[in-house]
């Protein structure tokens, strides 16, 4: 690995999102989404705040009341998934195109390893992401403004959003290094994330065991108690074996073209 | 400087490249000529370390190919056919980009991309996406970044595809310029191209070596052909040409009003020179014109290829 190099190839890729289309759509469109729940959860939770100030059997259920859990947990949760459906729409050029059009071929020749060619792209794809996670900050700012919630939580949902965009990242990256076409890329990260959000909803069919399992292998299940105030070691180990995993089958799937 | 073994490469059961070996000496301009399909760019990407052989080796720069792929990487400059670019990028910006990855200091990187879009008559555009640039122009851009930083071998598949009269001179003159500091392998299906730039060609096909020669000896190989134009009765004519000793064979030209024209093979050149002479004379014929024609490497190259297919 060479860091010149890595940043060399960092710099390229993020030119080219910079004046591509496509990013700017998934922007919109992320913020449309994030902000549309956004005003729904902080809509419904202020009626039922108010409601609560004349009824006093609303006001002793403390859960419907506490901002955190009504406003921030979903918020997050919500978040998570609406960044699962955009990072393929994001990672499915990086190496894809790059086949289609050929450039592959000079790129593969110039005398860098393709581990910089690969965190190169990897890293400019975080950058995009991590823009998108910063813009929902604005959210977090409103509701600090003007309610009191927990701000340890909103620190480690963040840290939890931040960890599953990577993984996001990193799968879509795989997918991009497996075809030359950019739709089929994202159709497979999309199979492969729903896949890896799906899997905890077939716990309670199984054995209890394997159902912890099962969970555990979810993407989604490790945001939840992040957005909790929880971190567990274990939830930052998923995320992070998830990214060193699918970074390392793009290297081989990488070599293995070398190969044909 | 560069030195291929046995080098075969098969895409699953077709074998595009077949036991094919060759050298190429520091300084020397090496033409690769060919049929569509016939393995050219298949070689050329073994050699840039794009893919490995199946069997075989390749040697670049006392570097294999294979198990050395950095370094070899780092001594060439390489031009693919398709010539394939960041349409995203400013010219300039693109060969910054490919100066820095190739190994320039931060320092230097401004200085070289300027050197070469100079070399390559790029000034003009550098500042134009290479997607809004013409197509010889993209192909220059190509060029360039195969010359940023001065690499000691360049591997060049078809490089001056696509450009105009002008501009294929002007490349022409910069790749013959290059010889002797680099090395340089070209493959090309322009014939002329070859004799002007190369000091020797590799004629493949179908993934064989047909014949490896300076291209002017290739050219006097083989055999010498005349151009006849004779007024006269047509079948008597041929009939009596055909009894000439030293000549191969006889071939109708079209030729305009009484006269007709006839290419003839010789085989002996002196020979059939006196003979054809000796037998105008006797027979009183009216000869127009008389001339040895050029032999051009298509004809070697269609004569080798089909030889080859027969
Ligand atoms: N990726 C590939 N998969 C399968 N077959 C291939 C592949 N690339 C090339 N071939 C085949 O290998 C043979 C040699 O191809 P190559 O591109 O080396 O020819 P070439 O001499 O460069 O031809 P041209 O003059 O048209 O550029 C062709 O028959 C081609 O169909
Ligand atoms: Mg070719």
């Amino acid at each position: 690995m060479n860091i010149r190099n890595v940043g060399l190839i960092l710099n390229r890729e993020l030119k080219s999102y910079v004046s591509s289309f496509t990013v700017y759509i998934v922007i919109i469109m992320f913020l449309l989404m994030t902000g549309y729940f956004f005003y729904n959860l902080t809509a419904t939770f202020s009626i039922v705040s108010y409601q609560a100030q004349s009824d006093p059997m609303l006001a002793k259920q403390y859960q419907l009341l506490n901002i955190n859990e009504t406003v921030i947990r979903p918020l997050f949760g919500t978040i998570g998934i609406i960044l699962l459906l955009m990072t393929p729409l994001l990672t499915m050029r990086l190496l894809a195109e790059e086949k289609k059009t050929g450039t592959i071929e000079l790129l593969l020749t110039f005398p860098i390893n393709d581990v910089d060619v690969v965190l190169g792209k990897y890293l400019a794809c975080l950058v995009v992401v991590l823009t998108m996670i910063l813009l929902t900050v604005t959210y977090s700012i409103l509701l600090v403004t003007f309610g009191e919630p927990e701000v340890v939580p909103i620190g480690t949902g963040y840290l939890g959003l931040v960890l599953l965009g990577a993984s996001a990242i990193s799968l879509g990256l795989f997918t991009s290094s497996l075809t030359e076409n950019q739709i089929v890329s994202a159709s497979i990260s999309f199979a492969m994330l729903f896949f890896f959000w799906l899997i905890s909803y077939s716990a309670p069919l199984v054995s209890a065991g394997m159902g912890r399992f099962l969970s555990y292998l979810s993407i989604n299940e490790h945001i939840e108690s992040m957005s909790k105030g929880v971190v567990d070691s274990e939830d930052i180990i998923y995320y992070l074996c998830f990214i060193v995993l699918f970074l390392f089958l793009t290297l081989r799937s990488l070599e293995t073209k070398r190969w044909r | 400087m560069i030195e291929v073994e046995n080098l075969t490469k098969e895409y699953g059961e077709f074998r595009a490249v077949d036991n094919i070996s060759f050298t190429v000496e520091k300084g020397e301009i090496l033409g690769f000529l060919g049929p569509n399909g016939a393995g050219k760019t298949t070689v050329m990407r073994i050699l840039t370390c794009f893919f490995p052989p199946t069997k075989g080796k390749a040697i670049v720069a006392g570097y294999n190919c294979f198990e050395d792929s950095l370094n070899v990487r780092r001594r060439i400059g390489y031009l693919p056919q398709r010539v394939p670019l960041y349409e995203d990028m400013k010219v300039n910006d693109y060969l910054r980009f490919v100066a820095a990855i190739k190994g320039a200091p931060a320092k230097e990187v401004n200085r070289k991309a300027a050197k070469v879009m100079d070399d390559c008559g790029l000034s003009d555009v550098s500042n134009k996406l290479i997607s809004a640039i013409s197509g010889g122009y993209r192909q220059r851009v190509g060029i360039a970044q195969a010359l940023v930083n001065d690499p000691e071998v360049l591997i060049l598949d078809e490089p001056t595809v696509g450009l105009d009269p002008k501009q294929i001179k002007e490349i022409r003159n910069l790749i013959k310029e290059l010889a002797g500091r680099h090395t340089v392998i070209l493959s090309t299906h322009i014939l002329p191209e070859v004799s002007i730039l190369c000091g020797r060609v590799i004629i493949i096909n179908k993934g064989k070596v047909v014949a490896v020669d300076r291209p002017e000896n290739l050219a006097t190989e083989s055999a010498q052909r005349m151009l006849l134009r004779i007024n006269g009765n047509v079948q008597m004519i041929e009939q009596e040409l055909s009894r000439v000793s030293g000549i191969q064979g006889v071939e109708r030209e079209q030729a305009s009003g009484d006269t007709n024209g006839f290419i003839v093979v010789l085989e002996d050149e002196k020979q059939g020179r006196q003979g054809i002479q000796a037998m105008i004379e006797r027979n009183r014929f009216e000869l127009v014109e008389m001339r040895t024609m050029e032999v051009s490497l298509e004809d070697i190259f269609i004569k080798l290829v089909t030889k080859e297919e027969a």
